[in-house]
């Protein structure tokens, strides 16, 4: 018998136009809290695929006869054989999520955040399954590619779509929660890679050092990115101004939260950085920037159009981690009570640093689970 | 350790390692032990969590060479 399936693209546009679906997770309960397809016009429902293999019987009065059923696994095959005894018990509207929650994981979601001065444009990758946002800045013909993901297929892939070439790859600092595309995209292209020297003291391979107040130009035009020292997530984390518009904050300040300084194993030494960055140097910039950071961590940070953005002066009046008066309390927010650390977080910080080399399969699974950079 | 039974359920994706898993189970006395050896690497968390649901105990658990041992006895 064959089911029907639902590709991640599908899901992702669903999550992103506020579409209902029934979705039926089957993974273990534990994967299910950890980590799941978020969406406030979703249903759940969470029976691992083992309590069902004697039978859906149980469980079929608790589904929808007059919504589609979405079915999820980790990788897709559980998904399937429980759609296919759904759909035995005479239930038509079953799909099942092709890939599972690893395709999930691996999907983009490009999204126009805006024109820029003389035919430039701003695009922000959303990567919805790990919170992951990187862009595409382009200017007569060229293009520029900020903390790019290991699915580097969708910058080339837009690059191609768009007739640019990209000549500049960024990370804004050495990231521990996903792995980065900006080598692999340098390599493939022939652009610069650009990384803080301060968090690459351990890379092995070459790249071109990002110092604060370096201007990289992209095109003829002046589509200006201007480098701002910004540590305190990592010693390095380099912000940057984009079009004299955007400010990207990297993984130091979100929508509605700001960076962890403890991902790599220096919570104290950091965390006065990351005051100075967030409460001096962020606040003398203008109120007028438009903050683009690298992740989200909960669907009512991204914006009707599912794009991640405010306005820096909106941040400073409404995002709660810039509004702690006290340093000492500010400290132990960001060192005290902080959420468990993203999966594989070593490997991912030494594959970033090209001291291992795990295979595709193994990246995948490094990746599995949500990005937790942040703290509240 | 003494293992009633051993199932290969080597290169086998998910959902399989779990479906003969269970299938296996049948033949084990209660109190007997079932030894798999899988190499989906989700098999780990699940045979935890299917195991803990079905009333089995997992004992012990290791990796060599790619392949994941598990030993399960089952429960009254």
């Amino acid at each position: 018998m064959t089911v029907k399936t639902m590709t991640v693209k599908e899901i992702a546009h669903k999550v992103l136009n506020n579409e209902e679906l029934f979705l039926l997770d089957v993974r273990t309960e534990d994967a299910y809290q950890d980590w799941k397809i978020e969406s406030e016009h979703f249903t759940y429902l969470n029976v691992p695929y083992f309590d069902l293999l004697d039978g859906v019987d149980e469980w079929i009065k608790q589904l929808p006869k007059d919504q589609p059923i979405a079915v999820v696994c980790a990788k897709g095959g559980s998904s399937q054989m429980v759609a296919e005894m759904l759909v035995e018990e005479g239930l038509t509207d079953v799909y099942s999520v092709e890939g599972g929650m690893k395709a999930w994981s691996e999907h983009l979601e490009p999204r126009k955040v805006s024109d820029l001065k003389d035919g430039g444009e701003l695009y922000q990758f959303v990567r919805l399954g790990k919170g992951c946002l990187s862009y595409m800045v382009t200017s007569e013909g060229e293009a520029a590619i900020i903390d790019p993901v290991r699915m580097t297929g969708a910058y080339t892939d837009m690059a191609e779509k768009l007739g640019v070439t990209i000549t500049n790859v960024f990370d804004t600092h050495l990231h521990a929660d996903h792995i980065s595309g900006g080598r692999t995209l340098a390599e493939e292209t022939g652009a610069v890679y650009w990384l803080p020297p301060e968090d690459a003291g351990d890379v092995v391979f070459n790249y071109q050092p990002l110092r604060d107040a370096d201007h990289v130009q992209i095109g003829h035009s002046n589509i200006d990115i201007h480098a701002l020292y910004s540590p305190g997530h990592t010693i390095g984390s380099t912000s940057f101004v984009v079009d004299d518009t955007y400010l990207m904050t990297g993984d130091i300040l979100f929508i509605d939260s700001i960076g962890r300084p403890d991902l790599a194993g220096k919570a104290e030494d950091w965390v006065g950085d990351l005051r100075e960055t967030l409460y001096t140097r962020y606040k003398e910039l203008s109120d007028e920037l438009v903050v683009l950071p690298a992740h989200f961590m909960i669907m009512d940070e991204l914006n009707e159009d599912g794009t991640a953005t405010e306005k820096l002066g909106t941040l400073f009046s409404r995002n709660h981690g810039l509004n702690i008066a006290d340093e000492g309390e500010f400290r132990r927010m960001v060192t005290e009570n902080l959420p468990p650390q993203p999966n594989a977080y070593q490997q991912i910080r030494e594959t970033n640093m090209g001291r291992i080399s795990p295979d595709h399969e193994e990246q995948r699974e490094m990746e599995i689970g949500p990005n937790r950079c942040a703290v509240r | 350790m003494n293992t009633e039974k051993v199932l290969d359920a080597k290169g086998l994706a998910c959902p399989m390692p779990i479906v003969k898993t269970k299938k296996a189970m049948k033949d084990v006395e209660a109190g007997g032990i079932l030894e798999i050896h899988a190499t989906d690497k989700g098999a780990k968390s699940d045979l935890t969590a299917w195991a803990k649901s079905s009333g089995h105990e997992l004992l012990k658990h290791e990796e060599e060479d790619g392949v994941f041992k598990f030993w399960i006895q089952k429960g009254e």
